[in-house]
């Protein structure tokens, strides 16, 4: 089979948007978690403030995903346009 | 020299019943020793419990095992497997097989053993309920357990379905791939269901009249953590089932592949940070059960950020199976 490089450069291109949305996945998924139960525990001891934590919380976590959204990018990148 | 497609097939038979099983004993190894440990912690605290302790030691123990047994179980299978005459493509189903075995158990084999813990603590702590605190640790356990299901059921149908009929370019990647999607996805759910039950059966035993209240909101998260197995299973399923035309095209393999390490990997964070969140929950629940029904709320809303970046791994793998 002969292989091709242009054909070779797509299969790695494909292989490369599995692993970068694959580990990329990986952190936010942790952290967004980790920040989700702490302010499950915040607002458990301070009900009052659910408003204010809850804003807190979604804050955190959207910062937190913003690398899972380079993943994503880099991803589709990687399938669409590379 | 000039190697048969047989000998090539009980190689790869035999390579997978390593990974299964060579895996597969991390997790539940990890999980009991840690439960052991945890029990001689109590035991300690407590001395005349530890009969008891030891009792509920055992139970936990037993229920970490079996991801170790359906690991073992598989390995077994691989390893006495009948391949004279098959085709190469079972090469690739038996090493996706032993893979998706052997890693789904690791986090179902640790993961149980975290409630186990638990459980020989709380005994120490609360005798009184030890009865409530083993019924919570098994149903903890038991959901811990799930994830190494989804892995042996993906194995037996990559074991014992006849892929003969496929073309062998590009199905071995989907082969290969359908295992490595159900493997890696479950280690995160696994585990994650763990520190959730973890705090579960804590909170049991702090308050045993509250453990109706507990043991729901502890399945409602672990409801919520399973979902990226469940996705990981999914995107076996759809490489298994949907075959792909012939194609010699290296980007024909590499998409089926790619797509199952896509969504194995990207399982194993949402896993873990929603079953990290239900934990924090179910403990706040533990000491203010008034609060169940806002901390459920919250907990929901969390786990479901967390969920995104597990929805963007599916997306990806269900964009590299179907568009490319």
């Amino acid at each position: 089979m002969e292989i091709q490089g242009a054909d070779m450069v797509r299969a790695a291109a494909l292989l490369g948007a599995g692993i970068a949305m694959g580990l990329g996945a990986i952190g936010p998924g942790v952290g967004e978690g980790y920040a989700a139960g702490k302010a499950c525990e915040a607002i458990g001891r301070n009900p009052k403030e659910a408003g204010l934590l809850t804003r807190t919380m979604l804050v955190g976590q959207a910062v937190s995903e913003s690398t899972g959204i380079y993943s994503l990018v880099v991803a589709l990148l990687l399938i669409f346009v590379v | 020299m000039v190697i048969s497609d047989d000998l090539w097939v009980q190689a790869a038979a035999f390579a997978g019943a390593g990974f299964a099983v060579g895996f597969g004993a991390i997790g539940a190894a990890l999980g009991e020793g840690y439960a052991a440990g945890r029990a001689g912690q109590a035991i300690s605290h407590n001395p005349s419990m530890s009969d008891d302790i030891v009792k509920t030691m055992l139970i936990g123990q037993a229920v970490a095992e079996s991801a170790g047994i359906f690991a073992l179980v598989v390995a077994m299978l691989l390893v006495f497997k009948d391949v004279q005459g098959e085709s190469l493509l079972n090469a690739f189903a038996y090493l996706g097989a032993g893979l998706s075995m052997g890693l789904a158990a690791i986090g179902s084999g640790v993961g149980s053993g975290l409630p186990a813990g638990a459980a020989c603590e709380g005994t120490a702590r609360q005798p009184a309920a030890l009865s409530t605190i083993r019924t919570n640790m098994l149903v903890g356990s038991a959901v811990c357990q799930t994830p190494s299901v989804f892995g042996m059921v993906v194995a037996f149908m990559l074991i014992f379905i006849d892929w003969s009929d496929r073309p062998f370019w590009p199905t071995w990647a989907a082969l290969l791939g359908a295992g490595i999607s159900t493997g890696f996805s479950a280690i995160g759910p696994g585990l994650g269901n763990g520190i959730t039950a973890n705090e579960a059966t804590l909170g049991v035993a702090r308050q045993p009249e509250t453990s109706g209240t507990l043991t729901n909101t502890m399945l409602i998260g672990l409801t919520v953590a399973q979902s990226t197995v469940i996705y990981g299973f999914l995107v076996s399923l759809i490489l298994l089932f949907i075959p792909k035309p012939e194609s010699m095209a290296m980007a024909a393999w590499a998409a089926p592949l790619s797509a199952g390490i896509c969504m194995g990997l990207g399982g194993i964070g949402p896993g873990i940070g929603e079953g990290i969140t239900a934990g924090y929950a179910v403990r706040r629940v533990a000491r203010d059960v008034e609060q169940n029904v806002l901390l459920t709320r919250v907990m929901l809303v969390g786990q479901a950020v967390s969920e995104s970046t597990g929805i963007y791994s599916l997306i990806v793998s269900l964009l590299l199976i179907f568009v490319i």
